[in-house]
């Protein structure tokens, strides 16, 4: 065992040495392949740190929201409806929500207003979401006008900015008194945008659906975990196509590889000639070589994972934005909440490190085989 | 020491091109003795020294190292007796560029696995003994001709190999080198180790270092004297 | 449900392994078929060369299948958020009928590759290479086996289908969906405990009688490879069936899975590592004796298979402690 670790070491050093002789050769191939683990873990790392996002946003929603549909499409929860629903086992609390949407043409963004269950401004006063601090230029105590959908124009004054933890959520949020509410948006007195029920078991949320809408055919109970199921497999499904785009670039990146394992120089050639002869043995060579695809493998990847980390976490994924966020699922301009997960580093592995693997195998061995009679002939 | 019966080598066996490089060979190799093998170019020197080396197999015949077959082995085990019991010089030297003298004498050594403390000691013994140990840490193709073969000597040593195997050693050098390598190979004759050398320059196979003199022309042993 | 990341590259993996072993079967043909260890002829020459190939692409397969049972794991408990019923990895394999048997086939290839490369492994320290002809022959076997593996794992991710909510805020809750059994079946813990120890401790007590015997023994041999199988399925269900209860200190979460996870602090791994580690060497020590008469493998594969006796000792002992251990550390008490 020792003898094998000795021997090990002796083929590392020999490697690391041959490596640096032949910089230039090498470092085609080590960017090339950095900048495709770069490429590709940017994907896992950005579109993870949006489910994450995702998820953080829908672990603070309640399990079931009560719609109501009329002619198939969305609408409001008229009054006495919540009473309707009665008492249901497993519910533990019932609310009745107000939120809505608002274009703010002034910014050309949509924001999301709302009336919060607990601690709601006083009347008048508003508290808003980063993205409108920063697209409005707003701090606490400054005043703003909106002109509602009827055309009149509403003042508040803001009382103060959410905090940037989950900016997904909250980015575009403006909280206000149900009182503002109903005046800007003219909403009918008793009327509500859904309900929201909090339930205990997370076994229990199915009956609770399935009872809902046995109790009240125009209900549309929406579960919690659906929503993040959803999510999740949308996520997967868009960083799983990107993923086989990029196919093309890892499969030109294995051809890459093949040929420049295969087209050794001739100065590499007669090297290996060499070692042959004073005793080296074929799979004495196979292990250099195998030495030698590690550590390039291991820098690419490192340093190509690192750098995707930067560029996603405090550059926000610069890059990629356009392609990866979809305009009806988040918001611009936000920062991600750093996450590494496991199972992305091995999906990782197995879509950079396999393919070249398996690329340099039959070169390398090709390169191992050389005659060790060669170097006495000329 | 080693023994050759009936030796042929082929290349490229089986296609119109097909060459018998070697075509019958005879020959025992005293062990503790200088043989020198000489021919005209093209006579199949250097194809004997390799099978002789366990660098390749002979088509046809049998090589016995020390009354043990060998000449069927895969060349896993050809490698290693080769690794143990040959070192080899080169014609043209063969030090890989870029790694010093010492790194190229320890070469051998790797698939070894003795400690590298060790192999070093031994690379350092080897080049003080060749009044080199003032260039131990230059890069090979920074030396002269006459340093570069005593670097290649040392390599060949570094396992403290039975026979030694030079092909032309001093084709590559002028006359007063190559008197300096004649008196490097009578001190090795003197350790008591076997050289086989190929050769046909008369300052080595005349000179008396040399006991045993085959003549070979067109893969055939010629005389043996 | 294929174009998930973790999917893709599992596929990738598999389609590696099969390209790898199916392209490289006519070469084995080959050599069966002109195999000649007293040629000196080049073509001979070439043969012997391919030979390392060989062993090099078995190596990479032997590893690409470890790495994939690893990620297949772990993908499926990362995907049990996807399905209605499923609390991690064990209900993500059990949404289609192909879950585990595409995990048990990687299992299998990656013990069978361990056997073939024992074999290659002795065959190639002896002088003659006995056993070409036979190790290719297996190559050969070993093809078809890693193509229905790979088969069956695609089958199951075809037929994975995610409880979603297929319009934007369109569909109800997931109704149609069948109920998944997220749980493992297991035995009860008194016998599976019998199991365990049982079954650990022969495996180490043959493998300690093979191994003081020099591995000359080709019946302990024999005996060994076959206590190690058995030692490997009744520790699973053994961690299964208590060893698990005892990790997560809850009398009803079976799950094999479940104890690779970090809230778990990986303990699973402690316990994995050896078991994998020591079946396959167990398995090695047995692969190779039906060739211990050979004449020139007469030293070697004793020798090689009281190494492979040794670890296997050493693992199975291990694995047994450390799920002693950490039964002895738990809070749970399930048996009074
Ligand atoms: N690899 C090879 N392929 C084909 N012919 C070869 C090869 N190596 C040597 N030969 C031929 O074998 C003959 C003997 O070569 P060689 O042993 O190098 O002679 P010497 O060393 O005496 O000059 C030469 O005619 C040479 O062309
Ligand atoms: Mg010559």
């Amino acid at each position: 065992m020792k003898l094998w670790i000795e021997k090990q070491r002796y083929l590392i050093d020999f490697t690391l040495a041959s490596l640096a002789r032949r910089k230039a050769r090498n470092i085609g191939l080590l960017l090339v392949y950095t900048l495709l683990v770069f490429m590709l873990a940017s994907v896992t790392l950005y579109t993870h740190a949006l489910r994450q996002e995702a998820a953080r946003v829908l672990v603070a929603s309640p399990e079931v929201v009560v719609q109501r549909m009329v002619a198939g499409r969305h609408d409001l929860i008229p009054p006495g409806y919540m009473e309707k629903i009665g008492r249901i086992r497993g519910v533990q609390t019932r609310t009745a929500r107000l939120w809505g949407y608002y274009y703010d043409a002034v910014t050309k963004a949509n924001y999301t207003f709302m009336v919060p269950a607990e601690d709601a401004p006083a009347k008048g006063e508003i508290v808003v979401g980063p993205a409108l601090e920063r697209s409005r230029g707003l701090a606490a105590n400054n005043g703003i006008s909106f002109r509602s959908y009827s055309g009149k124009l509403h003042t508040f004054i803001v009382a103060a900015v959410l905090p940037q933890a989950t900016e997904l959520v909250s980015a575009d949020l403006v909280l206000m008194s149900e009182e503002s509410f109903r005046a800007f948006f003219d909403y009918p007195v008793g009327h509500y945008t859904d309900i929201a029920l909090t339930v205990a078991n997370p076994q229990e949320v199915k009956n609770v659906a399935l009872k809902l809408s046995a109790a009240l055919p125009d209900a549309r109970p929406i579960l919690r975990d659906e929503v993040l199921r959803t999510y999740a497999a949308i996520f997967d499904w868009r960083e799983g196509i990107v993923l086989a785009l990029f196919s093309a670039a890892i499969l030109a990146f294995g051809i890459l590889a093949w040929e420049k394992a295969s087209g050794l120089s001739a100065e590499e050639k007669r090297e290996i000639g060499i070692l042959k002869a004073i005793g080296w043995e074929t799979g004495d060579v196979i292990k250099m070589k195998f030495w030698e695809g590690m550590l390039i493998s291991l820098t690419a990847f490192l340093v190509g994972f690192v750098a995707a980390y930067v560029h996603v976490f405090h550059f926000a994924a610069s890059m990629f934005e356009p392609v990866l966020k979809g305009w009806a699922v988040l918001y611009p301009h936000f920062q991600l909440t750093p996450h590494i997960d496991g199972v992305q580093v091995a999906t990782l592995f197995f879509f950079t490190v396999f393919p070249y693997a398996a690329a340099v195998l039959v070169p390398i061995w090709k390169a191992a085989i050389t005659d060790p009679d060669s170097v006495m002939r000329g | 020491m080693i023994e050759l019966s009936g030796i042929r080598k082929a290349f490229n066996q089986g296609r119109d091109n097909e060459y018998w490089a070697l075509d019958g060979i005879d020959l025992r190799i005293a062990a503790n003795q200088v043989t020198a093998l000489r021919g005209p170019s093209g006579s199949g020197k250097t194809t004997l020294l390799t099978i002789v080396g366990c660098l390749s197999r002979p088509t046809e015949g049998r090589v016995r190292l020390k009354g043990g077959d060998i000449s069927g082995l895969p060349e896993r085990f050809l490698t290693e007796i080769r690794r143990q019991r040959f070192g080899f010089i080169f014609q043209q030297f063969n030090l890989i560029k870029g790694l010093t003298a010492l790194d190229n004498i320890i070469l051998p050594g790797y698939p070894t696995g003795r400690p590298r403390h060790e192999l070093l000691a031994r690379a350092e013994e080897l080049l003080v003994g060749l009044k080199l140990g003032h260039r131990r840490d230059a890069k090979v193709e920074w030396l002269s001709g006459g340093e570069q073969q005593r670097v290649a000597i040392c390599r060949a040593l570094i396992n403290d190999p039975e026979l030694v195997i030079a092909d032309e050693p001093t084709a590559n050098l002028d006359s007063h080198l190559a008197g300096e390598f004649m008196g490097i190979l009578e001190s090795l004759a003197g350790q008591g180790r076997t050289i086989l050398l190929t050769s046909h320059d008369p300052l080595v196979v005349e000179s008396n270092v040399v006991q045993n003199v085959v003549d070979m022309r067109d893969g055939k042993l010629i005389q043996h004297r | 449900m294929l174009f998930q990341p973790a999917i893709i590259a599992l596929l990738l993996a598999s389609t590696l392994c099969v390209l790898a072993l199916v392209g490289s079967a006519p070469f084995a043909v080959d050599v069966i078929r002109r195999w000649d260890i007293r040629s000196g002829s080049e073509r001979q020459l070439q043969l012997e060369r391919r030979t390392y190939l060989f062993s090099t692409l078995l190596t990479l397969v032997l590893v690409l299948q470890l790495a994939a049972v690893l990620l297949f794991v772990f993908n499926a408990e990362k995907m049990s958020g996807m399905f209605v019923g499923a609390m991690c990895a064990v209900g993500t394999l059990n949404v289609n009928a192909f879950g585990f048997p595409a995990l048990n086939g990687k299992i299998a290839v990656f013990f069978l590759a361990a056997m073939w490369l024992a074999i290659n492994h002795v065959d190639s320290r002896a002088r003659d290479y006995p056993l070409v002809r036979i190790k290719y022959g297996l190559l050969l076997a070993l093809a078809p086996l890693l193509a229905g593996s790979a088969w069956a794992e695609l089958q199951y991710f075809l037929d994975l289908k995610a409880d979603v909510i297929t319009s934007c805020c369109g569909s109800l809750f997931s109704e149609g969906s069948p109920t998944i059994a997220a749980e493992a079946s297991a035995l009860p813990p008194i016998p599976a405990m019998w199991l365990f120890y049982g079954s650990l401790g022969a495996a180490v007590v043959l493998a300690a009688v093979h191994g003081l015997g020099g591995g000359r023994q080709r019946w302990s041999g024999y005996l060994l490879a076959l206590a190690s199988g058995v030692a490997f399925v009744a520790t699973i269900a053994g961690i299964l069936a208590f060893v698990s209860l005892y990790i997560y200190e809850h009398p009803h979460h079976h799950c094999p899975f479940c104890i690779l996870k970090p809230e778990y602090n990986y303990q699973g791994y402690w316990l994995y590592v050896p078991l994998f580690g020591a079946t396959a060497a167990g398995l090695a020590a047995g692969a190779v004796q039906p060739f211990a008469r050979i004449a020139s493998l007469r030293e070697v594969i004793p020798e090689f298979s009281r190494r492979m006796a040794a670890i296997a000792a050493n693992g199975f002992f291990l694995t047994a402690a450390i799920a002693s251990f950490m039964i002895w550390q738990s809070r749970l008490i399930l048996l009074e």
